[in-house]
């Protein structure tokens, strides 16, 4: 596979899978911020989502006032921001058009239809109801597109590519998510796992759709290291750390047995996946939870930049 | 705009109109007119909707130069077939195959031993003192011996027998993705006319072009596939959807410049398993483009020593390059005493008696006649720098015989000729509306292969005679029936 086209895929799968992210994030927080106080309906919950996405700095940059209206459009439709839903799915759509051979009929027309909708809200936000349309909207388009992908792709170089970009970006979203809930948006003396944050808890689950997911695993009330758990070694949620290093490691095999060579990325991989899998969660709370998880964030990133060097991106 | 008598493909003149009627129609369209009869406006107007929601969808768009406010869009899509019948093609194809036979043997030719300058049949200088005219190509043979690979030769239509050839297209034609396309949505769109007529299948373009393209690959080997690549500009240039279309279809590697590079005069192309040996480039990129070291120096779309490689004979160019000298509009108008040179025939496909203004007799009559003439650059393409003398006003006409007193040797003029017109889908119903025929002929060193059909482009604009896309103008499934 050209090297260029391979490099394009890995992006479409990160982009897709940072707008899906910061759909369900802006769904979350909106839930969030909507509570009262009293329920931990908290006065920073744009910021932490914000911090989340990793846009602290380019939003502040902007001189906007964090609040509901500007953080949301921020996030979705401003076009500068090339984070932004908008921006991931033109570009997603953009470079699966350079590509278009190594897309199928159907994957690529579930990406066009994705920008093409999407690109008629213009670049601002008219109203709440006008937001919560093109969330769901992003939600179902990004589900297509794996789901037309899923059913259509060869097993081979293109479908690889497309999920290692996808699963490096989510394991990322999760990381930071879980980092930026547990040390931004709790304030400093409220202990970790006080019985106020209940709420703070369930909008991390629902960030990564795993509301009910929690209640089937654990059997249990939402509880701060359980959540924890889900998110970074419980191999059966697929947004979790772990989960994401299962299939990051799985796609380079395959690829590898394709090409029949190694190199750098694997042994970064690996030596990550083996992090998670011999961890426990409570090893990780004695590490420190922010420390690994920024730790993890560093390495993630430096296993992205391994793949695109390996691979000649 | 003041309408030419034309003659109607389905009824034979123009002098009434109702596509409803039975009436005179040519034994070709009896069914196409009973569908439009049985067809009320607003199923008409559904299926135009349906048919450009589906263009739109699978993002068959092409960009306009110059154009900020509409980057991409779509060809108008015209639902209404345009129909030929059996015997009508057979002799187009002949006259097609003679014709590019004659283009590939004039490329040989003025590349080579220069017989028909010789000769005397065409002045030397014409094509030597021609930009188009490649000097590195001088004293070279491509692989296979063929020079146009891809030909795509306009057609245009004024009665019953007559046809005429406008244009060869013998760099880099585009519009065969159309083709194929239109017929694709023609099939979801009205299946049950393809029951009642039977329409000869274009769907093997892209075999017979991977085959024509292999055919000519510099190395033979015995049990593997050669490798053929597509070269596009990149997805900013107007035909991009057309490049990766094709490069689909083939499943062959869609390459930019950046992806090839050259080493020890062969071509490799950047892949993530390492080098791959490149033999055959479908290059949808002109000349000028193709090699900085060679061409223009600037150029970022190209790959350096690509012409070296090409020289060793490391790797084949499809279409090979300086074939911009046969498709000259000031050589066309010699085509009819090519054709009789290389193919000891007469031409079974007719000339449009052409002027050329390099001439001073020629020139002073267009000069004298240019309200009615149709004015071309020599070099010129996709209906850009072109003036059509009865739809100009008289300051345009003005200013154009001032450019073309300047540089006379620059143009062509022809008649403007009564192109045919076929039932087309407006929004006020069906209406007339000029057409043309661009079918596409595929030369590899192992013979010719013509698909049956092509693209027909049709003026969406009442009396226009401008088909081009880049000015509006739609396109039609073309239809090659056994009547």
């Amino acid at each position: 596979m050209l090297s260029r086209t391979a490099g394009n895929l890995y992006w479409i799968g990160r982009y897709l899978e940072r707008a899906d992210f910061s759909a369900r994030l802006i769904e979350a927080t909106q839930r969030l911020a909507a509570l009262p106080s009293s329920y931990g309906g908290a006065s920073n919950a744009w910021e932490s989502a914000l911090a989340a996405a990793c846009q602290i700095e380019a939003f502040a940059a902007t001189g906007m006032a964090v609040d509901e209206h500007e953080v949301t459009e921020f996030l979705t439709l401003n076009a500068g921001n090339s984070s932004s839903i908008r921006s991931c799915l033109e570009s997603a759509r953009s470079n699966a058009r350079a590509v278009r051979t190594a897309l199928t009929e159907e994957a690529w027309e579930a990406i066009n239809t994705a920008w093409l909708e999407v690109s008629r809200y213009g670049t601002h936000l008219s109203s709440r109801e006008t937001l919560a349309q093109m969330i769901e909207y992003v939600k179902h388009a990004v589900a297509a597109f794996d789901g037309a992908a899923n059913r259509t792709m060869l097993r081979g170089d293109a479908f690889w590519f497309l999920n290692l970009g996808a699963a490096i970006e989510r394991a990322d979203n999760s990381a930071r998510l879980l980092d930026v809930k547990y040390h931004l948006l709790l304030p400093r003396d409220e202990p970790v796992g006080g019985s106020l944050d209940y709420f703070q808890w369930t909008t991390i689950l629902r960030t990564v759709s795993a509301m009910t997911a929690y209640r089937w695993v654990y059997n249990d009330s939402v509880k701060p290291w359980l959540v924890a758990d889900l998110l970074i070694v419980n191999r059966q949620l697929p947004r979790s750390l772990a989960a994401c290093y299962d299939e990051i490691l799985r796609h380079l095999d395959l690829l590898a047995s394709n090409s029949g060579r190694r190199g750098p990325a694997h042994r970064l991989a690996t030596a990550g996946h083996a992090k998670l899998a011999g961890g426990n969660i409570d090893a990780i709370f004695a590490f420190g939870l922010h420390e690994f998880l920024t730790q993890f964030i560093i390495d993630n990133n430096r296993l992205g930049e391994a793949i695109a060097e390996q691979y000649l991106f | 705009m003041q309408a030419l008598p034309a003659f109607d493909e389905m009824f034979g003149t123009g002098e009434f109109y109702d596509p409803r009627s039975p009436e005179g129609v040519t034994a070709a369209y009896r069914a196409i007119r009973q569908w439009l009869a049985d067809s009320p406006h607003e199923l008409m107007a559904a299926r135009r909707a349906q048919a450009e929601l589906f263009f739109r969808r699978i993002g068959i768009t092409f960009a306009v130069y110059g154009d900020a406010q509409a980057t991409e869009r779509l060809i108008p899509f015209d639902i209404v077939p345009r129909i030929i019948t059996r015997p009508e093609w057979q002799r187009l194809e002949q006259g097609l195959k003679q014709r590019v036979a004659a283009l590939n043997m004039f490329l040989a030719d003025v590349y080579g031993p220069q017989d028909i300058l010789k000769a005397g049949i065409i002045p030397a200088e014409l094509v030597l003192m021609n930009p188009a005219y490649c000097l590195h190509m001088v004293g070279r043979r491509p692989p296979g011996g063929v020079w146009v690979h891809i030909a795509g030769i306009d057609l245009v239509r004024t009665g019953p027998d007559d046809f005429f050839v406008l244009e060869d297209n013998a760099r880099t034609p585009s519009g065969v993705s159309y083709m194929l396309e239109n017929r694709e949505v023609m099939l979801k769109l009205v299946p049950d006319l393809f029951d009642q007529v039977k329409v000869a299948p274009v769907e093997t373009y892209p075999e017979k072009l991977l085959e024509t393209l292999a055919s000519v690959s510099p190395r033979k080997q015995r049990g593997s596939h050669p490798t053929c690549v597509l070269l596009t500009p990149g997805q900013y240039n107007s035909a991009f959807y057309e490049h990766s279309f094709l490069a689909d279809k083939l499943g062959i590697e869609l390459v930019e410049g950046s992806d090839l590079f050259v080493r020890d005069d062969i071509v490799f192309m950047r892949t993530t398993e390492g080098p791959q040996r490149v033999d055959v480039i479908y290059r949808r990129l002109d000349d000028d483009y193709i090699d900085p070291l060679v061409f223009e120096p600037s150029s970022m779309l190209g790959v350096p020593g690509l012409m070296s490689a090409y020289a060793a004979g490391n790797v084949t160019l499809a279409n090979a390059v300086g074939t911009g000298i046969a498709d000259d509009k000031a050589i066309y108008s010699y085509m009819p005493e090519i054709v009789r040179f290389y193919m000891g025939e007469e031409p079974i496909l007719a000339n449009v008696p052409t002027w050329r203004c390099r001439e001073a007799e020629s020139l002073m009559y267009v000069l004298d006649h240019l309200p009615e003439l149709v004015v071309k650059e020599v070099d010129g393409s996709g209906g850009y720098g072109m003036l059509v003398g009865p739809h100009a006003s008289k300051t345009t006409i003005a200013a154009f015989a001032a450019k073309l007193k300047a540089n006379p040797e620059k143009f062509i003029a022809q008649p403007t000729l009564a192109l045919s017109t076929c039932p087309t889908a407006t929004d006020g119903g069906i209406a007339a509306r000029h057409v043309d025929l661009r079918p596409f002929v595929l030369t590899g060193s192992d013979g010719v292969r013509i698909i049956p059909g092509g693209l027909t482009r049709v003026a969406m604009t009442a009396g226009s005679l401008v088909v081009n896309s880049s000015q509006g103008g739609g396109t039609k499934d073309t239809w090659i029936i056994d009547a």
